[in-house]
């Protein structure tokens, strides 16, 4: 009889550990990169490939002014209505054509820490991503940005795997991660 | 008088600033077996903290560090 007790007080815990550890967090990085500033642009792209050097799994969103950082300028896509080309004329056309959000001083500022960057080895964010991809750092846009925007899949940048995604998408992969970062 | 380590392979990661050491060494030592030794040479004073705590989240071993003004050397072994 208490041997019975026992075992069923066993199994009980057999299975609330695995349903636990199935509700662990993952070893893995989700990341909002919200902001268009060169600087904290690349600060998230420095953080996640340095992630997944130390073995971690990493996922990207971009959203809002994040978004036109992920346009190829060698790209053209026509189609746009007046709103559309008006945000495609003013936002900036890939990541060579950010700024720092401080001392931009009307792009010089921009221009000597580019400078300065080359001549300490520091990569610029197109090498960044280019790192990422080839580390396989997982890439999703938002898609309500890119509708708002008027920006068409079309220009984005060939990027591995490159997905576009809601909210609910970034929660999902959020809920299951060690850290979570919004940048 | 301290012991030689012999190691298996040599990275040159001088001039490197943050994150490449620990991008290129992660990638570098699934290049040599478990149990194998790899010396990493650096000059970004950041890769003093940055390389021991790579190790631990990793699980791999830092054998020895050298430090010789700004050149510093890692002797890494893989255990992961």
């Amino acid at each position: 009889m208490k041997e019975g007790n026992l075992e069923k007080q066993f199994a009980e815990l057999k299975s609330q550990v695995e349903t636990l550890s199935k509700e662990g967090a993952e070893n893995k990085l989700s990341m909002i990169v919200f902001s268009g500033d060169m600087d904290k642009v690349l600060a998230s792209l420095l953080i996640a490939t340095g992630a997944v050097a130390m073995g971690m799994d990493v996922v990207m969103f971009f959203t809002f002014w994040g978004t036109p950082i992920l346009r190829d300028k060698k790209k053209k896509v026509g189609g746009k209505d007046l709103m559309g080309k008006m945000f495609s004329a003013m936002l900036p056309k890939g990541a060579c054509k950010v700024k720092l959000s401080k001392m931009n001083m009307g792009g010089m500022g921009t221009a000597m820490m580019k400078s300065l960057m080359k001549k300490k080895n520091v990569a610029s964010i197109e090498e960044m991503l280019e790192l990422a991809a080839e580390l396989g750092v997982r890439i999703y846009v938002c898609e309500m940005s890119m509708d708002l925007m008027g920006f068409k899949r079309e220009e984005m940048i060939d990027y591995p795997n490159l997905s576009f995604c809601g909210v609910a998408k970034f929660l999902e992969e959020a809920k299951n991660s060690k850290i979570q970062l919004f940048i | 008088m301290s012991e030689e380590i012999k190691a298996d392979k040599v990275m040159d990661l001088k001039g490197l600033p943050c994150p490449m050491p620990i991008v290129k060494v992660s990638k570098g030592i699934k290049e040599v077996e478990v149990g194998q030794v790899i010396e990493a040479q650096t000059t970004d004073p950041g890769s003093l903290t940055d390389f021991p705590a790579w190790a631990r989240t990793s699980g791999n071993e830092i054998l020895k560090t050298d430090q010789d003004g700004e050149a510093i050397k890692f002797f890494i072994k893989r255990n992961a």
